[in-house]
């Protein structure tokens, strides 16, 4: 029941909203997503990492096709649970010092996109997964389509078509594996991952739910929406997508690919690991070249996917630890890196590098963020990026010396771009632009001080989130490697 | 089977309500009388052993048959108020042209619950020869008589093409009832005729074209495009629909033992449906000529669960042709409106959630459901027609549906975008005239919107019917 509770109150939320008149959505917004957390807190204060799937609903829904409305939380889906909980009220906040246009519409479509992230991690029925993959993916367009920058309405459309696209080959791939389910057919997780298929069939399976999720992630070659439309966006959509949409993709491998196909994932696998390793350095490398800070960043993101990626199709415990954690991680350090980028465009109207430079004289407090968030990013020991980091090249390097050797190159080339941005923005002589920059506000600390001390406490005490995740991340492997 | 008299009876009575001095009578007659023909239908419903041998076994009713009555009344009876704008011109003739609109549905009716081939061919006349009308009714526009003229041309072509069929049919079995045919062909396994391999080719092309299948489909864009919106309406939900019902009624009662035979021109059409209907719909710069496109688009799909025939299709072709027609006037509708100011151009509705947002979502909620978003019953219409062709195992059909599904997000968007993305443009700064909008209109769109959602949401209401 806890899981159809995270589900339907940012829903119930988001259909309140609109009949609020003036400024007040914010807040109620904000409210709304507090009173999120704390029931996702409460979760996970019940939660015991053992007793596998918790907080199960099951209702019928479609009987004549025996789809089920059902859902429920183990530790993977816990914890990205416990990540979309987190960051979206920080979404909310973080919008506090800008006031966007028709924000009903705005704060509504936000809480939409949350109720349909949960749906996503919680859902144990193939149809009601695609049903909230999708709708995930409607309200994000519309936040970046109607309130994103210039070019924003050709960018998003590719980024929606593109998607689109990816899922509907997902709906083939369910269907199909809903029809391979014996008696009167049923599509609930457990029957569809019952369905034995031959190698072959296997195969085509494995691209049509794949390419969903590459799309998602992105993975190279799929990733040419991604740094243009994480440009466009508004800062909240960004960070939407970059915080919480883009694990979506990493949680569909793990729950909807590797244990459905598992001879097209050892097929094709090592394919996937050189595509990613290609993206991890393709993507370090473009990013050390972008002027715009926003660029730079979605390049950076690409890059750290590319090695979560890579760590899954490792099929190894060390590689999909890491990916579980890094994927909270990295959705806690790119919100903060999105949210300062936004505070810094507020103030100076813009994102060039060139234009920046000394903004640490006036600004200590953002300074200190800052350089938190991007050591952070850049996997730092004892920040919450290294544990991630450091079990993925673990995974990657037992599953091939040679990947994981050229994916480790990512923590160098994500130093160098990083502290050259960093150089760029902080240090140096003041420019025009940014003689008067101030410091951050109370509000916009309210949102870095939790993020700040979220990455110091998983890099010190990374313990607890690892503890959490371990048995579903074993039973997935062990029930990948059985079906083999 | 009451509801065929009402209607008749009903027609001839609304053109003497004519000669009234207050004319604002004829709709709300209309709609009453709509009304009860479509009580008397759901009264129908399980209750086919009063028409057992009935009307000299020239028709028949049966769940289904009610099905498609029920979804035909209730278009018609979405459309009518939609029709407030055409028919209050100054040069209008609303009694003749309710009086028309109600004997159209006659011949629908007789197209999904026909027995005997004749009654099939009557009844596709009557509907065929009222849309004649209607279409070029449009007196003072050039673009109408035009679509009046090519649709009739072709029209009867094509009836030639289906009577002819209808006799060779005669020829090789010596019935022109279902059942005959059917029980001839059984008989016969083996040593069928050529002339009835012949006669059923000739006929489906002649319901083939009406429903605007490829490569018989050229006549709809300019036909879709010059009539009158509130028919374009009419004819892409109405005479589809009675369409579908034909052909499926016509395969599963006569010519299921020979579906090795028709099975692959079906496929191929529908492959060919789907390919230049989405297609095509991409380059349309205007709304209404892509709504024509995707209405031979989804004429595609139809053909595809009809192509599966199995025990799904019949569920899926119901579900599917009600979430279409839902839909199809959702987005009519507001395209009438959006005409009364502007053009039928997808510039015209540049900015529209600003003027008029209660329009705009619910066109937001057709275009999704015209897509096949999920949560909108165009979802499930599109997952109950991929389960049947997946039991059918056409897998490789199933894929070239679904790339088409995915081009079909990329026009049905771009409306959207429209809607909610771009400014609105005033040309040379011109305030545009606010169009009046009656309450019964908003009502009927805002019901349209909310039965497409609860269908996405709750498809088992209808699903769990058969």
């Amino acid at each position: 029941m806890l899981t159809l509770t995270l589900i339907l109150v940012p829903a119930i939320a988001a259909l309140l909203l609109p009949l609020l008149k003036g400024q007040g959505n914010k807040y109620a917004a904000f409210a709304a997503a507090l009173a999120q957390l704390a029931v996702a807190l409460y979760a996970v204060s019940q939660f015991d990492p053992a007793a596998g799937t918790q907080f199960a609903f099951d209702y019928p829904w479609v009987a004549s096709l025996g789809v089920h409305f059902s859902g429920g939380m183990d530790g993977i889906s816990m914890l990205l649970v416990l990540l979309t909980a987190i960051l979206v009220p920080l979404i909310i906040l973080s919008t506090f010092g800008h006031s966007y246009e028709n924000p009903n519409a705005f704060y509504a479509l936000i809480l939409v996109m949350e109720s349909a992230l949960i749906g996503v991690f919680t859902a144990q029925d193939a149809f009601l997964f695609y049903l909230f993959w999708e709708a995930a993916l409607v309200p994000v367009y519309f936040l970046a389509g109607v309130w994103g920058g210039e070019k924003r309405i050709a960018i998003t459309f590719k980024f929606f078509i593109y998607t689109v696209f990816g899922s509907l080959f997902m709906l083939l791939a369910l269907v199909y594996l809903y029809f391979q389910t014996p008696g009167t057919h049923s599509s609930a997780i457990q029957d569809i991952y019952a369905v034995a298929l031959d190698p072959a069939t296997q195969s085509w399976v494995f691209w049509a739910l794949f390419i969903a999720f590459a799309i998602k992630m992105p993975i190279f070659p799929f990733h040419t929406w991604q740094p243009d439309t994480y440009t466009e966006s508004p800062a909240p959509a960004t960070m939407l997508l970059s915080g919480i949409m883009l694990k979506m993709g990493i949680y569909g491998v793990i729950r909807w690919l590797l244990p459905i196909v598992p001879v097209g994932v050892a097929q094709w696998g090592t394919t996937v690991v050189i595509l990613s390793v290609i993206g991890i350095i393709y993507g370090s490398v473009i990013a050390i070249q972008q002027k715009d800070i926003k660029r730079l960043f979605a390049y950076s993101s690409f890059a750290h996917v590319g090695l979560m990626c890579a760590g899954v199709f490792s099929l190894t415990l060390k590689g999909m630890q890491g990916a579980v954690v890094q994927m909270l991680a990295h959705g806690i350090n790119i919100v903060g890196l999105f949210f300062i980028v936004e505070i810094i465009q507020r103030r100076m109207r813009t994102r060039d590098l060139d234009r920046m430079g000394g903004i640490t004289q006036n600004s200590p407090a953002l300074t200190v963020f800052f350089m938190v968030l991007m050591l952070g990013s850049v996997a730092l020991p004892l920040t919450n990026g290294f544990v991630g980091e450091f079990l993925l090249l673990a995974g990657v390097y037992e599953f091939n010396h040679w990947y994981g050797a050229v994916a480790g190159l990512t923590i160098i080339l994500g130093a160098v771009y990083m502290l050259r941005m960093f150089q760029f923005v902080m240090f140096g002589e003041q420019s025009n632009w940014t003689g008067k920059f101030a410091d951050v506000t109370l509000a916009e600390s309210a949102v870095l001080i939790p993020l700040v001390a979220m990455v110091f406490w998983m890099g010190i005490a990374p313990g607890a989130f690892l503890q959490m995740t371990e048995p579903a991340v074993k039973q997935i492997l062990e029930l990948a490697a059985s079906r083999r | 089977m009451l509801s065929l008299i009402i209607l008749s009876v009903s027609g001839i009575a609304v053109l003497f309500l004519g000669f009234l001095k207050s004319r604002w009578i004829l709709m709300p007659a209309t709609m009453l009388l709509l009304l009860a023909a479509l009580l008397v239908t759901c009264l129908d419903w399980n209750n086919a052993a009063p028409y057992v041998g009935g009307f000299e076994n020239m028709m028949a009713v049966d769940n289904i048959s009610v099905a498609f009555s029920g979804i035909i009344l209730l278009s018609a009876l979405l459309i009518i108020p939609l029709s407030r704008y055409h028919a209050s011109q100054p040069n209008a003739q609303p009694a003749e042209y309710y009086a028309i609109l109600l004997f159209s549905l006659v011949g629908a009716l007789m197209m999904v619950s026909y027995e005997n081939l004749i009654m099939l061919f009557v009844g596709i006349e009557i509907l065929s020869i009222s849309m004649y009308i209607l279409t070029g009714s449009d007196k003072d526009n050039l673009r109408s008589g035009e679509a009046a003229i090519k649709y009739f041309l072709m029209g009867a072509f094509a009836t030639g093409i289906l009577l002819f069929g209808v006799a060779l049919l005669y020829g090789a079995t010596g019935g022109f009832s279902v059942s005959v045919i059917a029980g001839y062909i059984q008989s016969n396994a083996g040593n069928l005729p050529p002339m009835l391999y012949l006669g059923l080719t000739l006929l489906l092309v002649g319901i083939l074209f009406k429903l605007s299948v490829a490569p018989f489909h050229f006549w709809t864009p300019d036909v879709y495009d010059g009539a009158p919106s509130v028919f374009t309406a009419f004819m892409s939900t109405i005479v589809k629909t009675a369409g579908f019902a034909a052909l499926y009624k016509i395969l599963s009662a006569s010519f299921v033992d020979i579906y090795d035979f028709w099975w692959v021109s079906l496929a191929t059409m529908s492959v060919l449906t789907l390919v230049m209907g989405n297609i095509t719909a991409v380059y349309q710069s205007s709304f209404k000529r892509m709504l024509a496109y995707s209405s031979i688009s989804h004429a595609g799909y139809l053909l595809l669960a009809v192509t599966a025939f199995n025990d799904k299709s019949q569920t899926a072709i119901i579900f599917y042709s009600l979430a279409y027609a839902l839909a199809t006037i959702t987005a009519f509708g507001v395209l009438i409106l959006v005409e009364q100011t502007g053009t039928d151009k997808y510039d015209s509705f540049n900015g529209l959630a600003k003027r008029e947002p209660m329009l705009a979502l619910v066109n937001t909620v057709a275009m999704c459901s015209l897509a096949g978003m999920p949560l909108t019953a165009g979802f499930f219409g599109k997952l109950f027609i991929f389960s049947s062709a997946v039991e059918r195992g056409m897998v490789w059909m199933l894929v070239i549906a679904v790339l088409m599904s995915a081009v079909g997000f990329y026009y049905y968007f771009r409306v959207i975008i429209a809607m909610y993305m771009r400014p609105v443009n005033d040309d040379a700064g011109t305030v545009r005239a606010e169009v009046e909008v009656s309450g019964l209109y908003k009502t009927v769109l805002m019901l349209t919107a909310i039965l497409t959602l609860m269908l996405g949401i709750m498809p088992d209401v209808i699903s769990r019917l058969f």
